[in-house]
């Protein structure tokens, strides 16, 4: 505009993607909820801090009953931070911005997309071969009570233990060589292959993708031994590991 | 004062409260001033000062850390120098105002100065893991962890541990700060009944080198009420000896480690044979 005194740089935009929660409300939704109260029930703080998502397409909501119920989510501390799957014409100014790029998290980190080539293009130079990074994370240190580390990319794996309260989240699955006291969410970008291997369980939740258990669901044998957790369809199983 | 020196900061931290780092601070630094280091204690408890108290300077305090953060003060008119050592100094924390009024560049501002004038700086934390405990740390060469032995103490240290790994300027330089255990209200007979976590436990969770572990004791309390620090109260006591050890181990000299146990024969025994 020219009404400006000095010349700015130009905006410059990055795009960013992050991992949220998607939740997939059913009718009828006050039973929904009553699931989802159920869960807060039993991890408190669950979804705190985190950013939730709401696919719609089930739930064949107006704009009053979704403005209605991203407010019931806000009062049991949920915060709502995009929609997908409404129509376009039903996003009123008052409902969270709709979403529309979203994908399964399993398909990070391998890019499907290809450029077709023209046929009749002059020879190019063939591409670069691409650059495998290993995708893991190695931390020689121990983690602490309040310390969370995320790693979407990969693996996790710790040389020391995971203190109580403390929390490491992979994309893949998570090694852990000392004691685990805090908790441990493996494949949190869908993978349901992903495992949780520890030398001595102590943990206070294990999850692997949307599965979880609490340390209180997890059979009293097992703590104190080393462990394994995988997902056996839609349950997730622990054995000790001897 | 000489001047010249290039003093080392030991922060007494904890994030739990009432563990013992007041008592632990005003006992460490006695020793050390009493092994002829030239000492300051800090209290950043503001707001809710105590290391005063258990120094016996409570009525002798005019100016504070506040008040030399502020320019209120000079550094040197704030310094209470303790009646029994003539190496040991207080600067007290103002008990009226609150942490806001610790500023990042007041404290430093101090701590360098202090570098130039004392052996040893030794900031007592306020308990928490906000900013008078964070300030605390900040300058941190060295840090002792006070930890009792049961599991919200362990936890809270393992958080602030934590802490000292990415909040202190040693961890930002990419460096580490010298991390110490040091357990207090360790009760041998508790210990051998299961009752509290065992020294082998607490080693295992915070995975930290031990200077020291002090047995609860009466004599600690009653140095605590009478205003002197128990290594200068009690000098012979169990607890006065374990800080004295911890000190020179503080100082890197190698003393083999004692861990306390019940010296009271007969009770020893009768609750030796209950727990059997």
């Amino acid at each position: 505009m020219s009404s400006l005194i000095c010349p700015r740089q130009s905006l410059t935009f990055r795009a960013r993607s992050y991992m949220a929660f998607v939740f997939t409300p059913q009718p009828p939704i006050a039973d929904w909820l009553k699931d989802v109260d159920a869960t807060l029930e039993r991890s408190k703080g669950f979804f705190a801090g985190h950013p939730v998502a709401l696919d719609l397409s089930a739930a064949g909501l107006t704009p009053p009953e979704i403005v209605q119920l991203t407010a019931d989510l806000a009062e049991r501390g949920i915060r709502v931070l995009g929609i997908e799957g409404i129509e376009p014409h039903d996003a009123i100014a008052a409902l969270p911005p709709v979403l529309r790029s979203g994908r399964g998290a399993q398909e990070h980190g391998v890019e499907e997309r290809e450029i077709p080539e023209p046929v009749s293009a002059a020879p190019s130079p063939p591409p670069a071969p691409q650059k495998q990074e290993p995708a893991s994370l190695l931390i020689d240190s121990p983690v602490r009570s309040g310390q969370s580390v995320v790693y979407i990319e990969g693996d996790v794996t710790v040389l020391g233990s995971v203190g109580s309260g403390a929390e490491i989240i992979a994309g893949g699955s998570i090694h852990i060589y000392g004691t685990l006291r805090g908790l441990a969410m493996a494949g949190a970008s869908g993978n349901s292959r992903a495992r949780i291997f520890c030398h001595r369980f102590e943990g206070e939740l294990l999850a692997i993708g949307p599965h979880y258990k609490t340390a209180d669901e997890i059979e009293a044998s097992l703590r104190r031994g080393p462990a394994q957790a995988w997902l056996d369809g839609n349950t997730l199983k622990i054995t000790a590991m001897n | 004062m000489s001047e010249g020196k290039s003093g080392r900061v030991v922060v007494v931290t904890s994030g739990k409260g009432g563990v013992g780092k007041t008592t632990s601070t005003a006992s460490l630094g006695a020793a050390l001033a009493h092994l002829g280091e030239k000492v300051v204690v800090i209290d950043f408890d503001v707001g809710l000062r105590n290391l005063d108290l258990v120094l016996g300077a409570e009525r002798r305090v005019v100016f504070d850390l506040i008040n030399v953060i502020n320019g209120v003060a000079k550094l040197p008119q704030a310094l209470i120098k303790d009646k029994r050592l003539e190496h040991l100094f207080l600067l007290p924390a103002s008990q009226t105002r609150d942490k806001d009024a610790l500023t990042e560049e007041g404290v430093a501002k101090v701590i360098a100065e202090l570098r130039t004038k004392f052996d040893w700086i030794v900031c007592d934390s306020p308990a928490g893991i906000e900013r008078g405990a964070t300030l605390a740390m900040r300058h941190a060469d060295s840090a002792i962890i006070v930890t009792n032995p049961e599991v919200s103490s362990v936890r809270d240290s393992d958080r602030i541990i934590g802490l000292l790994d990415s909040k202190t300027e040693k961890a930002e330089r990419g460096e580490c700060v010298d991390k110490h255990l040091l357990i207090t209200r360790y009760h041998p007979w508790r210990a051998a009944r299961g009752e509290m976590l065992s020294i082998d436990d607490v080693l295992e969770i915070l995975s930290i080198p031990l200077i020291g572990i002090i047995p609860e004791s009466e004599e600690v309390l009653r140095a605590s009420n009478v205003g002197s620090p128990v290594t200068l109260n009690a000098p012979l006591s169990a607890p006065a000896k374990a800080y004295f050890d911890a000190t020179k181990r503080l100082k890197g000299e190698q003393i083999p480690m004692h861990i306390p146990s019940e010296s009271r024969g007969l009770f020893n025994k009768l609750f030796g044979r209950k727990a059997a």
